[in-house]
């Protein structure tokens, strides 16, 4: 029989505040019905409580019954036996509660700090009691899938969200990437955020690949023309994809700093007084500082030179070759007039959001040399901006997300502390400027950075160090880990956190067909604007 | 109208004796009998019954080596019928005061000569709707293995029901509750129910 919602399960029979409560399980409800991760509902003599299903067990009344089970063949010993002499059991884990009395009801539910009563009755959570805990979709609130085997909305509020640096995790092909996507779409309808992001693999602009990667589906600018730019640092790659771009970023040597160099010496494989005599050269030319130092020829006066900086000669070829490395790379050049930076804001500015496609250079230090150097010089304007707002003079910023993937190339302990990225997380969101990151290796990030981490979406981990890195400080851990360890390895994820009232296991919305590119759009711009890029997205 | 099965002639508390008025007409094993009383009915289940003679002295013996059957064994000696009695045991499994079924002793035994019926069908179905009786069953001191007095008597009751398999298994789930820790005494009688 399958089990609906409101059916009585089971009663509390033991419990504590810490371990969470085991519950009998009633011989008319089947153990094989039951799933980790579903929500119920305690009926406690005073209050009301939510909780997950985060272990269900068999359990015997005597030994002797597991040491020699009745014959297979004898059904008769066995229905008799059932939810008598054996019996299933679950562990609910309470995380939320509310009162009977009418302030309780409209304070809504709070965290738990007790168990429920002996024998108090559990059921499965009803699509009612789902709402009350999770709320409606609405003008802040978007839609991102549905609690595991349940048909209710979960809606996220992304207003609460984009306050907060958050996290996504999961191996990789769980789903990250199609996860993000919806969520940044949920960003750009439902709140006031614009989103920059640094997209490595050309997934978020145009077009993308579905889970699984066996076909291609919308990625942001379809659908949403209006309110996304695209930009690019490979403008062939884009035109052989057949997608437009808004803009080409070009970098001058005149735009990269020390700072730049010094974030990439792992990945530049650069020495220590490589990176120091990084800062006395900048000291010395200034701006002009990589156009000399490449230009230098092999002459004795650049020894002389070298000797008066006190810079030694391997370390000064070392340098050579790391920036070398940079200049190979074909957006890099020796001056533009067009900066990067300022177009950017430029789009922020005006609401839009902007999407860098980096084409072919998805190598690492591409992507780190170029997301790093971007994303500082903007937070800095917008650390103008917040400070100017302050004094009163102009509006504050408009909120942004930054969106960085592998993230802990960014994020790890050894450079977290340098790079922009590590203080956008700790600064939260003093001045407006938030991270979305991505990543499938959360032990390797930052303790400090993951703490800070508003909200996380994980989807299957399966990595000890991993799960307990993004399941770390999060009360009821080990039953977490339960669920985290069980989501099915697609469209499955788990979200905790600032956002959500109490952890929940989802089954992300669908994306990619028809109906939903229309369900999606209908719920951003006006219904006229909606009906116009439905049109135009069909044609 | 319930069967009239005879008469008590031994009586307490946890249980009493019956003479059969016919030789040889003896209730089942694990059969459910009422006797009444002044203002109660006691309830009791078969436990025991048997043939002996009626000295405690006196053996019979074998009489039909040269007859071609039982019946011509009595035909041939009719005084047989008077020397020799049938006798039955009942356990005292509850009462009934007021219209109501309480499984569980009563406040006085039954009188000697009181009248012994077997229950009906309808009484046997009123008195199954609770299992508290099992109790006293699967608790008492008795000459018969526990195990086979509450098997029969749980078959004997489930003939009566509309639905026996269902009885059974509500009566096995019951059963189960009352014999927890005892799981091969369980598994011994559950062997003797399944049909």
């Amino acid at each position: 029989m399958e089990t609906q919602p409101n059916q009585n399960l089971g009663i509390v029979v033991t419990g504590s505040v810490e371990k969470g409560t085991d519950v009998r399980l009633d011989s008319s409800a089947s153990v094989e019905d039951m799933v980790v991760g579903r929500y119920v509902t305690i009926e406690g003599k005073k209050r009301r409580f939510f909780g997950m299903v985060t272990d269900i067990s068999l359990g015997v009344t005597d030994e002797e019954i597991a040491i020699s089970p009745p014959d297979t063949s004898d059904t008769f010993t066995a229905e008799i036996l059932e939810g008598t002499a054996t019996y299933g059991s679950l562990h609910v884990l309470p995380m939320l509660t509310i009162g009977g009395d009418v302030n309780s009801v409209i304070e809504g539910p709070q965290p738990v700090k007790t168990v429920p009563s002996h024998f108090s009755r559990v059921k499965l959570a009803s699509e009612a009691d789902m709402e009350l805990v999770f709320g409606k979709e609405d003008s802040s609130r978007f839609y991102i899938g549905n609690p595991l085997d349940m048909e209710t909305k979960l809606c996220l509020n992304l207003e609460e969200l984009v306050n907060r640096s958050n996290g996504i995790f999961g191996k990789s092909g769980t789903g990250k990437t199609f996860l993000t996507r919806l969520l940044l779409i949920g960003i750009l309808q439902k709140s006031k955020a614009t989103n920059l992001i640094f997209d490595m693999q050309n997934e978020y602009g145009w077009a993308g690949t579905s889970e699984g990667g066996q076909r291609t589906v919308k990625a942001l600018k379809p659908p949403f023309p209006s309110k996304v730019a695209v930009f690019t640092l490979d403008e062939e790659n884009s035109r052989h994809r057949g997608v437009s771009t808004d803009f080409v970023v070009r970098i001058g040597y005149d735009e990269i700093e020390p700072e730049d160099i010094s974030l990439l010496r792992q990945t530049l494989n650069l020495t220590d007084p490589a990176v120091e005599a990084v800062y006395q050269l900048h000291r010395r030319w200034g701006r002009d500082w990589m156009q000399k130092t490449l230009d230098m020829p092999d002459s004795d006066e650049t020894t002389k030179f070298l000797q008066e900086m006190n810079i030694h000669e391997s370390t000064f070829q070392n340098l050579r070759r790391g920036l070398a490395t940079i200049r190979r790379l074909p957006f890099i050049v020796a001056h533009t007039p067009m900066n990067a930076t300022s177009s950017i804001l430029e789009y922020l500015e005006r609401g839009m959001n902007v999407v860098l496609e980096f084409g072919r250079h998805r190598d690492i230090t591409t992507y780190m040399l170029v997301a790093n150097m971007l994303a500082s010089r903007i937070y800095k304007r917008y650390q103008e901006k917040m400070e100017a707002s302050m004094a009163g003079k102009v509006t504050p910023p408009t909120p942004l997300v930054i969106t960085i993937e592998e993230a802990h190339k960014f994020l790890n302990r050894e450079i977290a502390g340098y790079t922009i990225f590590g203080t956008i997380a700790r600064e939260m969101r003093k001045y407006n400027v938030t991270l979305l990151v991505i990543d499938q290796r959360p032990s390797a990030i930052d303790e400090e950075v993951m703490s800070q981490l508003g909200t996380k979406i994980t989807c299957l981990l399966d990595n000890e160090r991993d799960i307990d890195a993004v399941l770390a400080g999060v009360s009821g851990k080990n039953e977490l880990k339960t669920v985290l360890a069980r989501l099915a390895p697609k469209q499955q994820a788990l979200i905790f956190g600032h956002a959500v009232p109490m952890p929940v296991p989802i089954r992300t919305r669908e994306w990619g067909t028809p109906k939903s590119y229309e369900e999606f759009t209908r719920g951003g711009d006006s219904p006229k604007q909606a009906e116009k890029d439905i049109k135009e997205l069909f044609e | 109208m319930s069967t009239k099965l005879g008469e008590i002639i031994e009586s307490g508390s946890t249980e009493f004796t019956a003479e059969s008025y016919e030789l040889h007409n003896l209730p089942s094993l694990g059969s459910l009998v009422k006797v009444t009383a002044p203002k109660l009915e006691i309830f009791g289940i078969v436990y025991q019954s048997g043939t002996a003679g009626i000295e405690p002295g006196r053996r019979p013996i074998a009489r039909g080596k040269d007859e071609t059957s039982e019946e011509a064994v009595y035909q041939s000696s009719p005084q047989l019928m008077k020397l020799l009695r049938s006798e039955f045991q009942v356990i005292v499994v509850g009462h009934k005061i007021d219209g109501k079924i309480l499984q569980y002793l009563p406040p006085k035994p039954a009188h000697i000569h009181a009248f012994v019926h077997l229950c009906t069908s309808e009484e046997i179905k009123q008195f199954s709707q609770s299992f508290s009786f099992l109790s006293i069953l699967v608790n008492n001191r008795l000459q018969i293995s526990t195990e086979e007095l509450v098997a029969a008597a749980l078959r004997e009751m489930s003939k009566a029901q509309t639905d026996p398999h269902a009885f059974l298994i509500a009566a096995g789930k019951a059963l189960t509750a009352t014999l927890s820790g005892e799981y091969h005494r369980l598994k011994t009688i559950l062997s003797r129910l399944k049909q």
